[in-house]
C-alpha cells in the first residue's frame, strides 16, 4: 500500500481502542491511517484475546441480567485498585459503557449470553460473540468500509513532537522508513508486556520466568517514545494484570486457555514443596488476578497446584493435561520437586483440615486449623488418588505504566499541560484508571471509552 | 485437485482431541452453534464423541476466523478443517456394506465412473431392446411417449431394487452410528428431540455463523450458502414429491406419464428442477471460492461430484420436459434416467450421507441438551 504522507488523523495501534478512535473520526469525514505493528493474522493487540466488557446498566439488557450501577462499578474498581485510580476518568469510563453497546452493535460487534463457566459475570460483563478477535475483525470491516486505511506490519520508531504538538511520525514497513504527517495522532499502541528486556528492567531477573499471555507485539515502543518526549507518566513498570498460568504455556500469545482454575480446590506449593498463601481466601473469580504476583514472589517464580481425584472435573478444564500419579511421592517426582518435602507438606495440611461441609459455590466451613498459611475455605484433605499437579508461572497479560491523559483523552505533558493534538487510548493510558489490581472486562471499557473520546476530540481539533 | 496428504485415522482422532481440548478451555465460540455447547459437556473426547461432534458441525466457518489460536498461531488450531476430515472417516467407518467404504476415497472419480456406467447402461438397454424407429421417433404426449421407448415394468424393477438397496444401506449405517453416540434406539424417536432436530435441519439453523451468516466462502458473514443449500435441499424434496405424486397417479388413478405441463408432477418437478439448477450452481460457485483453510481439500472431488450430479440430473430432466415431443426424446430419456440412477446408487457413498449423520447428531444434541450441565467452578 502506498503510505500517503498526509492524513487528518494517524492512529498508532490497531486494537480495540485504536479502532474505536479510527471509526469515530472517520465517521466525521476525517482521513485516517491506522498503523498496526502486527501482521494481519495477529492484528488487534491484546484485544484479540479479550472476551467481554464490564458494562454499567440500570436494568436488564439482552445480554446482561439485572442492573449494575455506576456506584457499584466504581466501588468494585476502588476495591481492586486500593484507591490507585483517577476517579474522574474512572467514572467517565464507567458511565459511558452502557452507551457503548448500541455503538458496538452498529459497527458489527455481536454479543452473547455469558460463556459456560462464567455465569458469575452475567450481570456485570457483556460477552462478545466469538470473543475479542471476532470484535476486532468486525471493527476492521467497519473501519475499512468508512475508508480508513490500515498499514500492517508497520512500526512507529520516531515522533516529531514540539511543545506538545505532534507533527509527524516515522514508521518502518518492510525495512523501509516512511514519514507520515497528520493533523492529530491517537496513541493506542498498548503497553510493553511483550518486551522482556523492559520487564527485566522493572522486575529484575525474575522477569525471565514470566510468560506473556498476550500479544507478542506490545513492545512498548510508542509508550517509550512518548515518555521520552515529555509525556507525564502514570503508574509504574511493575504494575500490570498478571495471573498464574500453566508453566507449559507458550512464551507469548497463549491467551485464555493457559489459565489454571484448580487453585482454590487444592493446595499450591513452591519449588521447595512449601505452601505460601491461603488458597481459599476468596472465590477464585475474585482472586485469580493476585496469583501471578504471588508466584512471581516465589523462588524461581514457579508454583504447583495440587489436587486429588475429588476435585478433578470441578473446574474449567485447562488446556494442558495435569501431571497425574497414584501417590504424592510419585506426583512430586513427576513435578520434579522434593518427594519427601511434598509428602510432609500434604500430611501437615491434611492433619490441619477441620471437618466441614464442602461447597465450592459458597464460603463454606472447610478450613484448616493450626497451620501457616491457613486455608480458610474449601479445605479438604488431599487423600484420594489419583493425584494431579499443574505447574504454574506468572502470566503477564498487560501492563499499567502509561501516559497521563485529561478528560478529553489528550495526553498530558510533564508540565501538567495537555498536548494540543496528541490523544491516548487503551492500555497505553489504562494506568490512569487502573493503578494496580484488576477487574475482569475493564480493559475493554477503558479502551472503548477513551478510544471513542480520542476519535471525537481528534475530529474536533482537525475541524478547528 | 487435492495435494494434501491423507492423515491416518489415529492421528486424526488425536488431532481432533487436541483441538477439542483447547476449545473446551477457551469457549469463546460457544454462541456460534451446537458443537461448542456439546463439547463443553465433556472433559475428555473418545473417538465416538469426536465423530458425534464432527457431524454436528455444519462447517459454517465462523469459529475459524474468530479463533485466536488459528494458524499461523503456534497452536495451529483449525476446528472446521479437522472436523471435516473426521466426517469423511465417519462416512467410511459406518458405510454399509463395509467394502464400499473405499468409495469415499477418490469419491469424485467413483461418482463420475458410476454416472458414466449408468448412462452407458441406459443407452445400451435402449439400443438393444428398443426398436430404433421408436427410439428416434417423435412421440406426442398422448402416445405415452416415455413408455414407448423404455417399458414401464423394466424401469420400475431396476429403480425399485436400487431404491430399496439405498434405503437399506442408510438404515444399516444409521443403526451402527446411533449406538456409538451413546444413545438408545428409543431415544431417537422421542418426539421433542426429533422435532427440534427436524426444525433445525429444515431451516439450517446452525448454518448461520451465530446469526449473521456463515463465514463462507471467506471471513465476511453471508447467508449465500444457506440460501443455495435451501434451493438444493427443497429442490430435491420437490423432485422427490413429483415422483411420488406421479407414482400415485400411475397406480391409483391409472394415469400414464408423461403428464400435462400444468399437472402436479410436472409443476413440482419443474420447480424442484429449477431449485436443483440454482442451488448446486450456487454452492459450486461458493465452493470454488472457498478459503482452503475452511475445509478438507481432499474432499473436493466428493463435494463437487455430488453437486455436478445433482445439477446434471436436473438439467437433463428439464431438457427432457422441453423436448419430449421431439425426436431427441428417446436418447434424452435414457441419459436422464442414467443420471437419476447414478444419483440414487451413489447416495449412500457420497456427499449426500452428510444429511444422515448430521440429522442423527442433531437429534443426539437435543436429547443431551435436556440433561443438566456438569457442575464446574469458574474463573
Amino acid at each position: 500500500m502506498d503510505l500517503t504522507p498526509f492524513y487528518d488523523l494517524l492512529v498508532l495501534g490497531g486494537g480495540n481502542a485504536g479502532l474505536c478512535a479510527a471509526i469515530t473520526a472517520a465517521r466525521t469525514g476525517l482521513s485516517v491511517l491506522v498503523v498496526e505493528a502486527a501482521p494481519i493474522d495477529f492484528r488487534g493487540g491484546n484485544s484479540r484475546h479479550t472476551r467481554n466488557m464490564r458494562t454499567m446498566h440500570s436494568g436488564p439488557l439482552d445480554v446482561l441480567s439485572d442492573a449494575y450501577s455506576e456506584e457499584e462499578y466504581w466501588q468494585d474498581l476502588l476495591k481492586v485498585t486500593g484507591g490507585l485510580t483517577d476517579e474522574r476518568l474512572a467514572r467517565m469510563a464507567i458511565r459511558q459503557t452502557e452507551a457503548h453497546l448500541p455503538w458496538m452493535k452498529q459497527h458489527g460487534v455481536r454479543f452473547q449470553a455469558p460463556l459456560g463457566g462464567t455465569l458469575q459475570l452475567g450481570r456485570t460483563n457483556a460477552f462478545f460473540l466469538g470473543g475479542g478477535k471476532a470484535l476486532v475483525n468486525a471493527y476492521y470491516r467497519a473501519a475499512e468500509a468508512l475508508g480508513v486505511e490500515v498499514s500492517y506490519d508497520t512500526e512507529a520508531i520516531e515522533m516529531a513532537i514540539e511543545g506538545g504538538r505532534f507533527r509527524s511520525a516515522t514508521v518502518v514497513r518492510q525495512g523501509a522508513q516512511h514519514e507520515i504527517r497528520a493533523k492529530a495522532v491517537v496513541a493506542a499502541a498498548g503497553g510493553f508486556e511483550s518486551n522482556m528486556a523492559w520487564l527485566r528492567e522493572a522486575w529484575g531477573p525474575p522477569a525471565d520466568n514470566f510468560i506473556c499471555r498476550g500479544t507478542p507485539y506490545n513492545m512498548g515502543k510508542v509508550l517509550k517514545l512518548l515518555l521520552d518526549k515529555g509525556a507525564k507518566q502514570v503508574s509504574d513498570a511493575t504494575q500490570g494484570h498478571c495471573v498464574a498460568i500453566d508453566a507449559r504455556s507458550p512464551k507469548f500469545d497463549g491467551g485464555i486457555v493457559t489459565r489454571v482454575d484448580a487453585v482454590s480446590l487444592g493446595i499450591v506449593v513452591n519449588k521447595h514443596a512449601k505452601r505460601f498463601y491461603d488458597e481459599g481466601e476468596d472465590f477464585w473469580p475474585k482472586r485469580y488476578a493476585i496469583w501471578g504476583r504471588l508466584i512471581a514472589g516465589q523462588p524461581d517464580q514457579i508454583g504447583y497446584s495440587i489436587i486429588d481425584a475429588k476435585s478433578m472435573g470441578k473446574f474449567m478444564p485447562p488446556v494442558f493435561p495435569p501431571l497425574k500419579a497414584r501417590s504424592i511421592r510419585e506426583l512430586a517426582v513427576a513435578l520434579e520437586i522434593g518427594p519427601a518435602a511434598l509428602e510432609a507438606t500434604v500430611e501437615e495440611f491434611n492433619r490441619a483440615v477441620r471437618p466441614g461441609t464442602f461447597d465450592h459455590t459458597i464460603f463454606d466451613n472447610c478450613a484448616t486449623e493450626g497451620i501457616t498459611p491457613p486455608k480458610t475455605h474449601w479445605a479438604r484433605a488431599i487423600d484420594t488418588p489419583p493425584y494431579y499437579g499443574y505447574p504454574l508461572r506468572p502470566g503477564i497479560t498487560f501492563t499499567y505504566l502509561g501516559v497521563a491523559i485529561d478528560e478529553r483523552a489528550r495526553m498530558v505533558m510533564d508540565d501538567g499541560k495537555p498536548a494540543e493534538n496528541i490523544f491516548a487510548a487503551g492500555e497505553i493510558m489504562a494506568g490512569n484508571v487502573l493503578g494496580k489490581g484488576y477487574l475482569a472486562g475493564i480493559g475493554m471499557a477503558i479502551g472503548t471509552t477513551f478510544g471513542r473520546i480520542a476519535g471525537e476530540e481528534a475530529a474536533r481539533h482537525v475541524r478547528g | 485437485m487435492s495435494a494434501a496428504k491423507a492423515v491416518p485415522l489415529a492421528d486424526l482422532v488425536a488431532e481432533a482431541q487436541r483441538v477439542l481440548s483447547i476449545c473446551n478451555a477457551c469457549r469463546y465460540c460457544e454462541g456460534y452453534c451446537a458443537v461448542f455447547p456439546a463439547l463443553e459437556r465433556r472433559l475428555e473426547f473418545s473417538e465416538n464423541e469426536v465423530h458425534y461432534l464432527a457431524n454436528l458441525c455444519h462447517n459454517c466457518g465462523a469459529c475459524l476466523y474468530a479463533c485466536q489460536y488459528a494458524p499461523p498461531h503456534e497452536f495451529q488450531l483449525n476446528f472446521p478443517k479437522v472436523l471435516a476430515q473426521v466426517r469423511k472417516e465417519t462416512y467410511r467407518k459406518y458405510a454399509w456394506p463395509g467394502f464400499l467404504a473405499s468409495a469415499f476415497e477418490r469419491n469424485g472419480l467413483v461418482v463420475a465412473l458410476v454416472t458414466a456406467a449408468s448412462i452407458a447402461l441406459a443407452l445400451l438397454f435402449a439400443a438393444l431392446f428398443v426398436d430404433p424407429e421408436r427410439l428416434f421417433a417423435a412421440h406426442s404426449d398422448a402416445q405415452g411417449s416415455f413408455y414407448a421407448v423404455l417399458p414401464h415394468g423394466a424401469m420400475v424393477a431396476v429403480f425399485g431394487v436400487v431404491f430399496l438397496f439405498v434405503l437399506l444401506a442408510f438404515l444399516m449405517s444409521f443403526a451402527r452410528f446411533w449406538p456409538d453416540m451413546g444413545a438408545d434406539a428409543t431415544e431417537f424417536v422421542q418426539p421433542q428431540s426429533f422435532s427440534n432436530a427436524t426444525w433445525d435441519a429444515a431451516g439450517l439453523r446452525y448454518l448461520d455463523g451465530g446469526g449473521e451468516g456463515c463465514a463462507y466462502p471467506d471471513a465476511r458473514p453471508s447467508f449465500a450458502r444457506r440460501n443455495f443449500h435451501h434451493f438444493t435441499f427443497y429442490g430435491f424434496l420437490l423432485c422427490f414429491a413429483a415422483t411420488s405424486v406421479a407414482t400415485i397417479y400411475h397406480y391409483v388413478f391409472g394415469l400414464k406419464a408423461p403428464y400435462p405441463l400444468w399437472s402436479l408432477p410436472v409443476l413440482l418437478g419443474s420447480l424442484g428442477g429449477a431449485g436443483l439448477l440454482i442451488g448446486p450452481v450456487g454452492l459450486l460457485w461458493l465452493r470454488l471460492r472457498r478459503d482452503p483453510e475452511l475445509g478438507d481439500t481432499r474432499q473436493d472431488g466428493m463435494d463437487i461430484g455430488f453437486l455436478a450430479l445433482l445439477f446434471l440430473t436436473s438439467l437433463t430432466g428439464l431438457l427432457l420436459l422441453a423436448m419430449r415431443e421431439t425426436r431427441a426424446m428417446g436418447v434424452l430419456l435414457a441419459v436422464h434416467l442414467g443420471f437419476v440412477m447414478a444419483l440414487f446408487a451413489t447416495l449412500p457413498y457420497g456427499k449426500f450421507v452428510h444429511a444422515l449423520y448430521r440429522f442423527a447428531a442433531l437429534v443426539r444434541f437435543h436429547i443431551e441438551r435436556k440433561r443438566p450441565l456438569p457442575e464446574i467452578g469458574s474463573e
